[in-house]
């Protein structure tokens, strides 16, 4: 019979099995230790081109507001810290709500025949290109801000501080907005997932007592799920500060720190992106990787906070049904 | 209940089987299709030698054009040159990560010591000009030729004359309906030559323009930034009311508008070849390629046709090329002696087309002289 | 106090109109993605031209971009599938220990590296090497410094969808082969993986096409090339290199042409995940 052919002349418990049990264990386990040594391989790397930097400038690097490559030389990483959090937040503010109205249209509202067509269209959202979206960031978006969006919020709310000085299009509006069409697909795909773990017995509940559908899911998916859309939306936010190219298309390239969401500015990705290669002192090429030690640790404190209250709801969900 | 026959066939295709092998042939396809376009395009054959270069924008449209046509003139030579910035590639030939670097600004006391052995050979001359994108008050497009004198200049990119309209401009520009909207200044993002032409041509003009506002990078009191030349003209052709330092290949290119500078003979000169090629006619003495270039600069030339904001711009080779390290052979060290040569030489015939003077002969002799003193290993390469 | 509409009115209309905003959140969503196709077919259409798609970026085409990108993500795919897959398995079958637990948070963690400081991380291991004389520090600009950072990108990515794709074979696969008496590598390469196969190919092809599309390690490793590929110690030329610099430069037509070249690469992007969903369907027909 064909199934023996697998162990013919093998047998169980062998020596020459046992070998290759565990040989084939250890391989295994070695490959997956190699890969988390590369990560620990990237923190070394980095701290250590980063010294230089860190040993002439402390902690005075993060509240530093000059980036000057001429003698004195004097870095400092708060502009690119200010323009990654600006545009993070405005990314998070546009991007959430939006991506909660889908993940429950998807989830609760939406008639089965359309689910999954929807759900591929806005996971095709995901597939673009960063530099994609920066070219359709020059010549679509910035156009239609500089024309209409940003003329039309400084005629109506022009004494707000943010929305003074002179509309180009390329800005941090723009590349905010950017980010939050990025962010979207992340933040709704797992809040979906969050919401397919609230039980039924949850919405059960909610109906049986005469709600309407949108009481349902306010008070049984959206209550239970809390933990699960808060980690969403700090996964959202842990993509949006590393993201580069679609940035750096879109947000004027200017080392300031400035209110008004109508001036350009500059986050940490995108000026390592534009300058990294004319670091003209040692001194310099250390400041910046500085700077991508400082961006990964943003964002991985971002993203293993998100995952810790992914996990937990996912597996309350779990325990629950 | 199933049958052992139907268990069987159960776990045999769970196993893989047919589609198993499906899965390999079509890697085995994809190799071969591989392998197929690799020998199609030369991979496998005889390699080329390959010179790399990066450095500035400036001359960039006309470094690309002497690669393209020198790659297909010479099937043995690949040249391939990025536009990263005169910083870039001051940066990158100071680490040796590439053959030949070009910079608008000569090599600067500090930079000399990091790279010390540098030579510097103009290859060519630009002129950056001040481009504009600008709507009079009847909607017209404002049309090249509007007078700007460096002090203007000046006040403009610190941002004390801030709408077009300003006393100062109108002033110069008596026929022109300037319209009252505010000036949009653009400037480089990157570390860049034809910044360092422009902030010392600033500095030289104005007193309010200090000398720690003049290099290759510095702190912008107002402006957007744009990535290269090409950015900074990028950005002005898409933000209205716009004014940038461009260089003036790109400007003719894109049929920008710019601005009539005023010359010391008190003159004022549109950007052209002629009136770059004028300026760099008037060139000072010149040091020797292995000296310190820093203070040469063919700003406010004289002459009733000069353009006052002209450049030399530089191709910065190593004297002796195994300084590159291992990467440089003796066959590479030969290809960029002989591509160097060609470029002062037959190259020149390309420069016109792409709006940049052809090098006058004295600068030539000098050239001739520089490639001459490039060894490989102690040896001439160029006899 | 008295309504002035009753109250299950109220919260019918409510109960529609937030139906009403969902969809538009939707339907917002969706116009970026309308318009990016829409703009890519106009605009990149009436670019894309034969002399386009067969002469390299020094005279104008693309034809270089192409053969990079697919050098690349071949490449980065040799590299990372049976790294990122022998993850998987680990992490699928012998991944239940503590150990296992760690090792599965690092590789989360990786996953999340902003591709940018994977781009500057071997942008300066490579230099160091080629300092300390493995190497030379002019690899940092060439094929192989792409193929190294898009690698570190694509691993953990294909680890984590390798072990979601083991861990759907049903237990009762694994106890029936155990029961069999066939040793555990053995259930695990010729039962297991076999089984997940259509699922792990799905994860590889959505890496590829993850990393087809990074930009920004590229351009302080894989740098650019006006050429065609000449080796894998010279710089390399790619389609989201190609669409960055076209895109901000000033020529008009070729802002245009960017926009044909995006099409290029959200075609292939495309093709790519079409086939994995095709052999998904493939897997489960001969089933």
């Amino acid at each position: 019979m064909h199934l023996f052919r697998w162990t013919r002349g093998k047998g169980r418990g062998t020596s020459t099995d046992t070998l290759g049990e565990s040989l084939f264990q250890w391989f295994s386990t070695l490959i997956a230790l190699g890969v988390v040594g590369v990560l620990v391989l990237i923190a070394i790397v980095l701290f250590f081109e980063a010294e230089a930097s860190i040993r002439a400038f402390g902690w005075s690097f993060l509240g530093g507001t000059v980036w000057n490559p001429q003698p004195p030389l004097l870095f400092g990483a708060f502009p690119f810290v200010y323009g990654t959090l600006v545009t993070s937040a405005l990314a998070l503010l546009f991007g959430v709500p939006i991506s909660l109205g889908i993940a429950i249209f998807l989830s609760e509202l939406a008639p089965p025949w359309i689910r999954i067509p929807l759900t591929y269209v806005v996971e095709l959202l995901a597939a673009v290109p960063s530099v994609v979206y920066g070219l359709w960031g020059i010549f679509v978006l910035a156009p239609v801000m500089r024309t209409a969006i940003e003329p039309f919020l400084q005629g109506t709310l022009g004494f707000l501080p943010i929305f003074q000085g002179t509309p180009i299009g390329l800005d941090k509006l723009s590349a905010g907005v950017i980010l939050a069409i990025m962010i979207i697909p992340t933040i709704s795909s797992v809040s979906r997932e969050a919401f397919l773990a609230v039980p039924d017995s949850q919405r059960e509940a909610a109906l049986s007592l005469g709600a309407t559908r949108w009481e349902t899911t306010r008070l049984a998916v959206l209550r239970y799920a809390r933990a699960g859309i808060f980690g969403a939306v700090i996964l959202g936010l842990g993509r949006a500060v590393g993201e580069t190219m679609a940035v750096t298309m879109t947000i004027g390239n200017k080392n300031v720190i400035s209110v008004s969401l109508f001036d350009q500015g500059q986050t940490i990705a995108s000026w390592i992106a534009n300058n990294f290669t004319e670091a003209e002192t040692p001194l310099e090429l250390s400041a910046f990787i500085e700077l991508g030690l400082v961006l990964m640790l943003m964002s991985l404190i971002i993203n293993i906070f998100a995952r810790l209250m992914v996990a937990r709801v996912l597996r309350r969900g779990e325990g629950a049904a | 209940m199933a049958t052992p026959s139907e268990d069987l066939e159960l776990l045999k295709r769970r196993s893989g089987g047919p589609s198993r092998i499906r899965i390999v042939v079509a890697v085995i396809a994809v190799a071969v299709v591989l392998i197929a376009v690799g020998v199609l395009t030369g991979w496998f054959s005889q390699q080329p030698t390959t010179i790399l270069g990066a450095g500035a924008t400036f001359p960039y449209p006309l470094i690309a054009k002497w690669a393209n046509v020198y790659n297909s003139t010479d099937a043995n030579v690949r040249v391939n040159y990025q536009g990263i910035g005169s910083g870039g590639g001051i940066t990158q030939i100071a680490a040796k990560t590439v053959d030949f670097a070009a910079s608008d600004a000569p090599l600067k006391a500090s930079e000399r010591s990091a790279a010390p052995g540098l030579l510097h050979i103009p290859e060519t001359i630009g002129s950056v000009t001040g481009a504009y994108n600008l709507l009079d008050t009847n909607g017209q497009a404002v049309p090249s030729g509007l007078n700007l004198t460096g002090a203007v200049l000046a006040d403009i990119y610190l941002g004390r004359i801030t709408t077009w309209n300003h006393a100062n401009i109108s002033a110069l520009n008596p026929t022109v309906a300037l319209p009252g909207r505010t000036i949009q200044v653009v400037h480089r993002s990157d570390s860049s030559g034809t910044t360092f032409v422009w902030t010392s041509y600033l500095h030289v003009s104005s007193s309010a323009w200090n000398s720690n506002l003049v290099g290759k990078s510095i702190s912008w009191p107002v402006g957007l930034a744009g990535k290269g030349n090409t950015g900074v003209a990028g950005v002005v052709l898409q933000t209205p009311d716009s004014i940038g330092y461009v260089e003036l290949a790109y400007t003719v290119q894109n049929s920008m508008k710019v601005a009539k500078i005023q010359n010391p003979a008190g003159k004022w000169i549109l950007p052209t070849l002629p009136s770059t090629a004028a300026a760099a006619a008037a060139a000072p003495t010149l040091p020797s390629p292995s000296g310190d270039w820093f203070n040469v600069t063919i700003l406010n030339a004289a002459g009733d046709t000069s353009y006052p904001i002209s450049t030399l711009t530089y191709l910065l080779v190593y004297k002796e090329l195994n300084t590159i390290g291992t990467s440089m052979t003796q066959v590479k060290a030969k290809a960029l002696v002989d591509f160097l040569w060609w470029c002062i030489h037959d190259g020149q015939s390309y420069s016109a087309d792409l709006a940049y003077p052809t090098l006058p002969a004295a600068l030539v002799t000098l050239d001739e002289g520089a490639i001459r003193s490039i060894t490989y290993n102690g040896v001439a390469l160029h006899s | 106090m008295k309504l002035p509409l009753d109250r299950d009115t109220w919260r019918h209309w409510i109960d529609v109109a937030m139906g009403v905003a969902a969809f538009v959140c939707v339907v917002i969503a969706i116009i970026p993605l309308g318009s990016i196709l829409l703009e890519a077919c106009i605009r990149g259409l009436q670019s894309l031209s034969p002399a386009l798609l067969t002469s390299t970026t020094g005279a104008g085409g693309i034809v270089n971009s192409i053969q990079g990108t697919l050098i690349l993500i071949l490449l980065s795919a040799l590299v990372s599938l049976p790294v990122g897959i022998l993850t998987g398995i680990y992490l699928a079958e012998f991944g239940k220990n503590r150990l296992g637990a760690g090792v599965r948070f690092f590789v989360e963690v990786m996953t999340q590296v902003p591709s940018m400081v994977v781009g500057i991380f071997v942008y300066s291991l490579v230099f160091e090497l080629g300092l300390i004389g493995l190497g030379s520090p002019r690899l940092v600009f060439s094929t192989i410094s792409g193929v190294l950072a898009l690698s570190t990108i694509m691993v953990p990515f294909v680890a984590r969808t390798s072990e979601e794709a083991l861990r759907l074979v049903p237990i009762a696969v694994r106890e029936s082969s155990l029961a069999l008496g066939i040793p555990r590598y053995r259930t695990i390469l010729r039962v297991v993986v076999p089984s997940a196969s259509s699922a792990l190919v799905t994860g590889g092809l959505l890496g590829i096409a993850r990393v087809a599309g990074e930009t920004a390690p590229l351009l302080v490793t894989a740098f650019g090339n006006n050429d065609w590929f000449r080796g894998l110690d010279q710089p390399i030329e790619s389609l989201p290199h190609t669409i960055y610099v076209w895109a901000t430069g000033p020529y008009v037509a070729q802002n245009q042409a960017a926009w044909g070249v995006s099409l290029v690469l959200v075609v292939m992007m495309l093709g790519l995940s079409i086939v994995s969903r095709v052999v998904i369907r493939l897997r489960s027909v001969s089933r």
